[in-house]
């Protein structure tokens, strides 16, 4: 009973590469995957863990560390493999010396992803052995499986996640970290280095380990039958496992898979064979029941239950039997409660006197700063993914060139993300004589995964003092004048619109730098040292204030607009932000 | 206990749901349930609403709760109350902070804070409605409103057997051991 410990799935992949004896781990913070490396530097004194500056970095220190010898790890969410899709493929040619495992976290539902890609495409793609837990149990035991697979088949292994296996608490029991030693390193060109020649050889082999891994996927006991009634087989994975359990109650059989690439096929036609009617449960792609259906295997899947989206009992029971719980109904509706950039949030001066602007067209990056396309700020044009908004903004800026418009770009960027893909932007922008102007929202953090440190804040993941990299100086480096550089408090608002005027009536690359940190950041000696970080509060002089509603544009949480304008002494920080918009002089900072 | 029991905490991000929760799982845990827990993290800490689901009972398969399926509910806040009734059993219990929080389309005037909620769910369901917030800056620290109303869900779990200010007391900082217990007691006395 003691041994018994309520975990997330993140926190239980962490214990479980820990008992793996797993040496090193890199990963770039995204929900729902961020707590696996910040569970994993508890266990610093075993192991080294970082924040790498984004996905792809991450996967190859992986790799590397793999090649040396040690069991390694790299986590990201979904939209992270993308950016790390590069290596990944060509790693399943290389194969690893000691186990390595990429964690991918999908996000079914979108609780906090721009899209909803399903990331066992990528296993087929590049063919990766992939393991799919259900549960925080089998996260703590599918990593310390698929790191001894992966040196079994000398093959990466996927462990995808969804955001519930994540983020759900179940209990998991520990056991003592393994004693795995590091392999030795032996230089060998035919295996690691992927020139054509070396690489087509690998291509042809990679039948041999899939054939191999096949073999594995219809014997492993993590790929088990549960053989109850037989007029109804279900067939599931992950999650959604848990969920069909709940749906089709303990008459049904289940044929509940662990490892879902490669496939076990004869398992799944063994099974077929015993029920009358298949059911195949999986959240997003019907990436299992293609594969079933093209081995000629008949079963209901998507054509009753939905492809996009999360699921939950609720929707599979209605969407296979029809059946709806009886729930209370009220008329009455709930507004809705939209996150909002904080109050005090460093981003709000600057997307407020941006808002101002007219004939500016401004891209948008992924972050807190997000945010500030909500109403009602309404201050950013588009999002895509990490790092768009400047190479975005310089594509479309050299349209606008050609059209004639006089309409100016603005591309808002975070310190972490432009860290992690913003950089090659820039030099793009630098490069091709872009006209767009770029500004990095430096909060010292990043911010909207929950404060991880980045390359920039001065302390690694571990702890650990780390050199700052200098924004300013890099972009001189890149290539923008000296001159071209402005570096601004956004609290303060006519620092902010100065830098704005002067940025876009230049015809060159200029880039503006918001320096300030998150108002939620634990404040460093150094952050205390650089920036007036005392406490203050705003206050409304309520005879002065003519009810314009001006201080609540600026969209903060603390303002509360009813018959009275007041602010909220609880959550007001004091940035001062409405103050400096009141044409009143009605509001006042008191202490 | 065959039946698996289902509860919901609803609220808006840093009421303190996730301590109440952690401190309530702790407890099933010790004594002997299958417990599952789910929380949905990302913008929460911006404003956002947050729930927080616990199921616990011999097996636990799903770790969420399908709507028409809570046993409790606990509202931090009352018009997450009015959100969340449909996840309530018709024969469910639901306890509601009297405790309101605009959002931001509501402070910036666009909408207006629902009135009549609590009559509203009165005639519906079966509600216990206090005002924890005020209990709890009563016993001198307005934080401890999330184990006040803690100590409500644990009153209406009915189970005594288990050690709930020991749950309490592993799972708050040291030194908050004593007022926290005082909320706890204090919630269990309003249902």
């Amino acid at each position: 009973m003691e041994n018994r410990h309520l975990l997330t799935g993140n926190e239980a992949v962490a214990r479980g590469a820990y008992e793996a004896g797993l040496v090193f781990a890199s990963a770039y913070p995204g929900t729902p995957s961020t707590e696996i490396l910040e569970t994993l530097a508890a266990y610093k004194d075993s192991l080294y863990c970082e924040w790498a500056p984004n996905e792809k970095v991450a996967l190859e220190a992986a790799i590397g560390a793999s090649l040396a010898g040690g069991r390694a790890l790299a986590a990201m969410k979904h939209v992270g493999v993308n950016v790390a899709a590069d290596p990944l493929f060509t790693a399943a040619y290389t194969g690893v010396n000691g186990g390595l495992i990429l964690v991918s976290a999908d996000d079914p539902g979108q609780h906090s992803s721009q899209n909803e890609q399903d990331n066992r495409n990528y296993a087929t793609a590049a063919r990766l052995l992939m393991l799919e837990p259900a549960d925080s149990q089998e996260a703590k035991d599918f990593t310390k499986l698929g790191l001894a697979l992966s040196e079994r088949f000398d093959m990466p292994v996927m462990l995808r996640m969804t955001t519930r296996v994540c983020h759900s608490k179940s209990t998991v029991t520990f056991e003592e970290r393994g004693e795995i030693s590091i392999r030795p390193y032996e230089k060998n060109i035919a295996k690691y280095v992927m020139t054509p020649a070396n690489a087509k050889v690998k291509r042809a082999k990679l039948g041999g380990a899939i054939q191999a891994m096949t073999e594995y996927s219809n014997s492993c006991d993590i790929n088990r039958e549960e053989i109850n009634g037989t007029d109804i087989g279900v067939i599931s994975a992950g999650v959604a496992y848990q969920y069909a359990k709940e749906v089709f109650g303990p008459e049904a059989s289940y044929l509940k898979l662990g490892m879902t690439y490669p496939m076990p096929m004869e398992k799944i036609r063994a099974f077929a064979s015993k029920v009358k009617t298949l059911y195949v449960v999986e959240e997003m792609d019907p990436y299992m029941e293609r594969q079933i259906r093209e081995a000629g295997i008949d079963c209901i899947g998507k054509d009753v239950i939905p492809e996009y989206d999360e699921l939950n009992p609720d929707i599979i029971r209605k969407a296979v039997f029809g059946e709806e719980a009886p729930a209370l109904h009220s008329d009455m509706k709930a507004v809705v409660r939209p996150p909002a950039l904080c109050a005090g949030c460093p981003h709000r001066g600057f997307f407020y006197a941006l808002s101002k602007r007219k004939n500016v067209m401004v891209t948008g990056d992924i972050g807190c700063y997000t945010l500030g396309a909500a109403p009602p700020l309404n201050a950013i044009d588009s999002v895509v993914c990490m790092g768009a908004s400047i190479s975005m903004g310089h594509g479309a800026a050299k349209v606008f060139q050609q059209s004639g418009t006089d309409t100016k770009v603005v591309a808002v960027i975070g310190d972490s993300t432009f860290f992690h893909s913003g950089i090659t932007s820039l030099i793009d922008v630098t490069y091709n004589k872009g006209v767009s102007v770029s500004v990095i929202m430096d909060n010292r953090i990043t911010g909207m995964t929950g404060h991880q440190q980045n390359p920039g804040t001065g302390l690694t993941l571990m702890g650990e003092p780390a050199v700052e990299v200098d924004i300013p100086l890099l972009c001189q480096a890149i290539g923008l004048k000296k001159e071209n550089i402005y570096i601004v408090n956004p609290l303060k608002l006519t620092e902010v619109d100065e830098a704005l005027d002067a940025a876009l009536t230049k015809e060159e690359p200029c880039v503006i730098i918001t320096k300030w940190p998150c108002i939620l950041k634990k404040f460093t000696q150094e952050d205390k040292a650089a920036f007036d970080l005392s406490k203050k509060k705003c206050e409304i002089d309520q005879e002065a204030c003519k009810k314009c509603k001006i201080c609540v544009k600026t969209g903060c949480p603390a303002i509360y607009s009813g018959d009275v304008i007041s602010i909220n002494g609880d959550t007001c920080t004091g940035c001062g932000i409405c103050m400096q918009v009141c044409p009143f002089d009605a509001i006042k900072e008191v202490k | 206990m065959k039946e698996t029991k289902n509860i919901l905490l609803v609220g808006v991000g840093g009421q303190g749901t996730i301590l109440a929760s952690k401190i309530l799982s702790a407890g099933l845990l010790s004594a002997g349930y299958d417990v599952k827990m789910s929380e949905i993290h990302g913008m929460s800490q911006r404003g956002g609403n947050v729930s927080t689901q616990i199921r616990f009972g011999e097996t636990v398969y799903s770790p969420i709760i399908g709507r028409g399926e809570a046993d409790v509910i606990v509202a931090f806040e009352t018009m997450e109350a009015l959100r969340w009734i449909e996840y309530l059993k018709p024969s469910g219990k639901m306890v509601i902070n009297d405790f309101e929080i605009p959002s931001v389309p509501i402070q910036m005037g666009a909408a207006e804070y629902p009135k009549g909620i609590l009559e509203e769910l009165a005639a519906k369901a079966d509600v216990s409605v206090f005002r924890a917030g005020a209990i709890a800056e009563g016993l001198g620290n307005s934080k401890t409103m999330n184990i006040v109303l803690l100590g409500a869900l644990v009153k209406v779990l009915n189970m005594p057997e288990i050690d709930w200010e020991q749950a309490i007391c592993s799972n708050v900082k040291q030194g908050f051991e004593e007022i926290n217990i005082k909320a706890f007691r204090a919630g269990e006395a309003q249902v």
